[in-house]
């Protein structure tokens, strides 16, 4: 896979180390002077000097044959423009952009620049993970399709331990699937029975962590903690 | 006609005062005050009192364009010194709010031209010095 890589801060200079490891072909692109220079001997051939929204700088980094393009500067309206030029004027149909602002979210998404990633939200993604409300953890939300993953560590007294899967009624819009029990994980046949302790996976609609959580963690128990 | 312009440099500044002064209604969104004083400069009474509306804010934000009246505006100019802002916020003013009419300045010829080949209206100064200095050069220097 080639990958172009706009912005060498520490996003962008660690997301080239880890794909050229992988064997991946990665031209990193710096406009700062002074940063392409610190990590020129480094990068050697995968970083170039230059401005990544200056379409010539995207073709001498031969944009036109690239299967991913990154746009991880510091400035969103940068990486909206790398984006955006990426997908509709050279074709490429995966693009990756960081979003500096969480409040310019929205534009990206107006813009059709997707998947667009925040450092903010993931920081609070971490933090509900680590401080779980209700015992629950949001995995993924998927905005476009409009569901989430959740991860809920069954409680000692929930309504639904020791019952078989077909007799939960979850409700509408909510379905189990998958059951991490002593270190592994299964996909849950009807007759699988839970047990206090299990982590259970569910996929759902927004909006009904609060009355899927009463069926696993009704006391609101931190998991594992 | 209710036009927003968004940086008031020197280019948002005067096509304001012109714009004002053909009987619009102007609104200037910028984020630094001080370029309240380049809308006053040379004029015999401020832009408030001239009727013209001025707002502190960044182009990228939601809000200030709001409060800046870009939901009733009839043509939008995109004009802050920066060229990837101007896009993305024409595009902004189109997308998310139906301006009829937005311009974009746009310094980088190669940019100004694609985004005008996507359906943008877009103006290059840079374009235009280039042509001009050809123009000169080509014509010995009249």
């Amino acid at each position: 896979m080639y990958a172009i890589i706009a912005g060498a801060g520490k996003v962008g200079r660690n997301l080239a180390s880890e794909l050229i490891n992988k064997d991946h072909e990665v031209t990193l692109i710096e406009s700062y002077r002074p940063a392409y220079l610190a990590i020129e001997e480094e990068f050697e051939h995968a970083v170039q000097y230059g401005d990544a929204t200056e379409l010539w700088v995207l073709e001498r980094a031969g944009i036109q044959r690239a299967d991913l393009v990154i746009a991880v500067t510091g400035d969103d309206e940068d990486n909206i423009l790398v984006c955006q030029v990426a997908k509709e004027k050279y074709l490429c149909d995966r693009v990756i952009a960081r979003v500096n602002n969480p409040r310019n979210h929205d534009h990206f998404r107006l813009l059709g620049i997707m998947p667009a990633v925040s450092a903010t939200d993931l920081i609070l993604r971490l933090i509900e993970h680590e401080v779980p409300r209700y015992g629950l953890v949001h995995l993924l939300a998927l905005e476009e399709e409009r569901l989430e993953i959740i991860e809920l560590e069954v409680a000692d007294d929930a309504p639904t331990v020791g019952e078989k899967v077909a007799d939960i009624e979850l409700p509408e819009g909510s379905l189990i699937i998958s059951v991490l029990r002593g270190g592994t994980g299964f996909v849950p046949k009807a007759d699988t029975t839970i047990e206090a302790g299990d982590e259970v996976l569910l996929v759902l609609d927004p909006g009904l962590e609060e009355a899927i959580t009463a069926y696993f963690a009704p006391n609101g128990h931190p998991a594992s903690l | 006609m209710f036009v927003l312009i968004v940086g008031a440099g020197r280019v948002g500044s005067a096509v304001a005062k012109s714009a004002l002064a053909a009987g619009h209604e102007v609104s200037v969104l910028d984020e630094d005050p001080l370029s309240h004083e380049r809308l006053d400069a040379g004029q015999t009474q401020s832009w408030e009192d001239s009727g013209g509306q001025f707002t502190v804010g960044t182009a990228l934000e939601t809000d200030a364009l709001v409060q800046a009246g870009i939901e009733r505006a009839d043509a939008f100019i995109a004009s802050t010194a920066g060229d990837n802002t101007n896009l993305v916020i024409a595009q902004l003013a189109q997308k998310r709010f139906g301006v009829e009419k937005t311009i974009v300045r746009v310094m980088d010829p190669a940019r100004a031209d694609w985004y005008g080949e996507q359906g943008m209206q877009t103006i290059s100064p840079t374009k235009h010095a280039i042509e001009m200095f050809e123009r000169t050069l080509a014509g010995g220097g009249e």
